[in-house]
């Protein structure tokens, strides 16, 4: 599962929807594989309205990558930047958790992650 | 100027909303002069040449758009309508190689009469080489006969268009994702042909990030990726995307087809549980919202091949056991939760919902649905305050008959 595929997903039981800290859930455990992906600048530039930038700092710096700066870039600041095309491209589409858990900071509920993909199916009590 | 698209006589109804779709996505100036479901023929008017050529290049209902020259209910009318308004044009065409060629709908001449025919534009001028392969210039006169013309023994067609070809549409990409070829398939896997046509409904393309809710073995991302976008995608079955968990699963596919750069991520997920980040349903207009996708598509499970279940116990007091049981086991890993059945009509609205909730302004949601239930009552088309319906289709040739209403994020 890609860390860009992380920043839009949250604990799934209704009841964490309204916590905020059910967002972003954060890996344990995780064993991490690095895909070779091609850069892409165009869709990084589309990407970044969508993304949550403080929670991808958080998973950022969870994972050991380096701290991303406070405020995310402007679509022409992060055009012009190549190191930073490159260091977000390399943490949202090449990165990826293969085995691990992600857990979430309200509930505490696990999801297990096996072979890269994660499964958000609840029990019956917290449906 | 106006052009001549000739289309696929299949899937008719969705002829129309396809070109309108990509008309959209290529910034075309698109007017409709005629059109009939009946009729593989359609005159549009378009800005120039090249937005022709744009307008079809990823049409899978197409197979050529032509700068139309005449078009008329017989030769003779043809040929003065050529005369009157196109002799400025002949000129361009005099000495490069070119081909004259005949396309009958419906119909049939001999080799003897497409000679006669090909000669009667001889008036044309045209002096360069005539090569049947690869030639510069290609001049196509359509036929429209009726239908069963021959053996009604019918002599004539009922109308004529003539004209240049521009370029055709991408109707050898069915072929590329044809099922029978795919590595890895279900009993439920969608068409290559009609998923195609789905993403260009959804107005999938590079930039663009594309999310099924009900993904299976991966149809639709696979066909949006096709058209450059990256695409998500979850199942309540999380073994629809593990597969055989060597060569036969989703990632294989898009292995298979060289599509890996689309693919995003794949979950196991259920849509009246699910985890994607959502924001509160609001008009701002301000185009950053924090929505995630520019397309939702789906064929959700209609209850007939696959019951329609989604996660909870079909009644609490009775399945108390089986709630204890799953407080007790759902941290093992092996634990499967138990699922319950669920109303078509409930989960359709917890689509157009989601919808709402995660499509950026102008994002689409594209997807099928049956037109009838088993009792044949007619299911209507759901609507949500904050979704307007670019197009409800029908098509008679999927199972069940199902139309595909598309809608479209209101700003």
């Amino acid at each position: 599962m890609k860390v860009l595929t992380l920043n839009f997903l949250t604990c799934a039981v209704k009841s964490c929807k309204t916590s905020v800290d059910s967002f972003p859930l954060h890996p344990k455990d995780a064993e991490l594989v690095s895909d070779d992906v091609e850069l892409n600048p165009q869709l990084l530039v589309n990407l970044l309205p969508r993304i949550d930038w403080n929670a991808l700092r958080t998973t950022a710096t969870e994972l050991g990558f380096p701290t991303l700066p406070e405020q995310p870039p402007t679509p022409e600041e992060l055009q012009a930047d190549e190191k930073m095309l490159q260091d977000l491209h390399k943490l949202l589409m090449e990165t990826q958790i293969s085995e691990g858990k992600l857990v979430c900071g309200a509930c505490g509920h696990e999801y297990a992650v096996r072979e890269g993909i994660a499964n958000f199916l609840l029990p019956s009590h917290l449906v | 100027m106006d052009y001549l698209i000739r289309f696929s006589q299949s899937h008719e109804t969705f002829r129309l909303p396809e070109i309108e779709a990509l008309a959209l996505l290529e910034g075309v100036d698109l007017k409709v002069i005629s059109y009939s479901l009946d009729s593989p023929f359609c005159i549009v008017r378009l800005p120039s040449e090249d937005a022709a050529r744009r307008l079809i290049r990823r049409s899978i209902l197409t197979m050529s758009i032509h700068e139309l020259w005449a078009h008329g209910p017989d030769l003779t009318a043809v040929h003065s309508a050529v005369k009157r308004d196109t002799g400025h044009l002949w000129p361009r065409y005099r000495t490069c190689s070119f081909k004259f060629s005949i396309d009958s709908y419906q119909g049939s001449r001999g080799s003897d009469a497409k000679v006669r025919i090909i000669e009667s534009f001889s008036y044309l001028g045209f002096e360069g080489p005539i090569v049947m392969r690869g030639a510069d210039e290609e001049f196509v006169l359509f036929e429209d006969w009726p239908f069963n013309a021959s053996r009604l023994g019918i002599p004539e067609p009922n109308y004529f268009y003539f004209g240049r070809f521009l370029g055709g549409g991408a109707r050898d990409l069915p072929k590329k994702l044809d099922l029978k070829k795919r590595r890895y398939i279900s009993t439920t896997s969608m068409d290559a042909e009609l998923a195609l046509v789905t993403a260009n409904l959804a107005l999938a393309g590079p930039g663009k990030l594309v999310y099924d809710p009900f993904v299976g073995t991966g149809s639709f991302p696979i066909a949006c990726a096709q058209f450059g976008a990256l695409t998500f995608g979850s199942d309540i079955d999380g073994r629809s995307i593990r597969g055989d968990s060597k060569k036969r699963t989703l990632r294989a596919n898009f292995e298979q087809y060289g599509l890996l750069a689309g693919l995003g991520g794949m979950f196991t997920a259920d849509l009246t549980n699910s985890p994607v980040r959502r924001t509160a349903l609001r008009y701002d207009g301000d185009g950053v919202t924090g929505r995630i996708f520019d397309a939702v598509v789906c064929d959700p499970p209609y209850g007939v091949r696959e019951g329609l279940k989604v996660l909870g116990v079909r009644d609490p007091e009775k399945s108390l056991g089986v709630e204890l049981r799953g407080k007790e086991m759902y941290k093992n890993p092996d634990f499967i939760p138990p699922k319950k059945p669920f109303s078509f009509l409930a989960m359709l609205d917890t689509i157009l919902q989601f919808s709402a909730q995660t499509l950026v302004d102008n994002g689409r949601l594209s997807f099928w649905m049956p037109t009838a239930n088993d009792e044949d009552q007619e299911i209507p088309v759901p609507t949500h305050p904050y979704l307007e319906i670019v197009s409800g289709l029908d098509d008679s040739s999927h199972t069940a008959a199902s139309p595909t209403p598309k809608w479209t994020r209101r700003p």
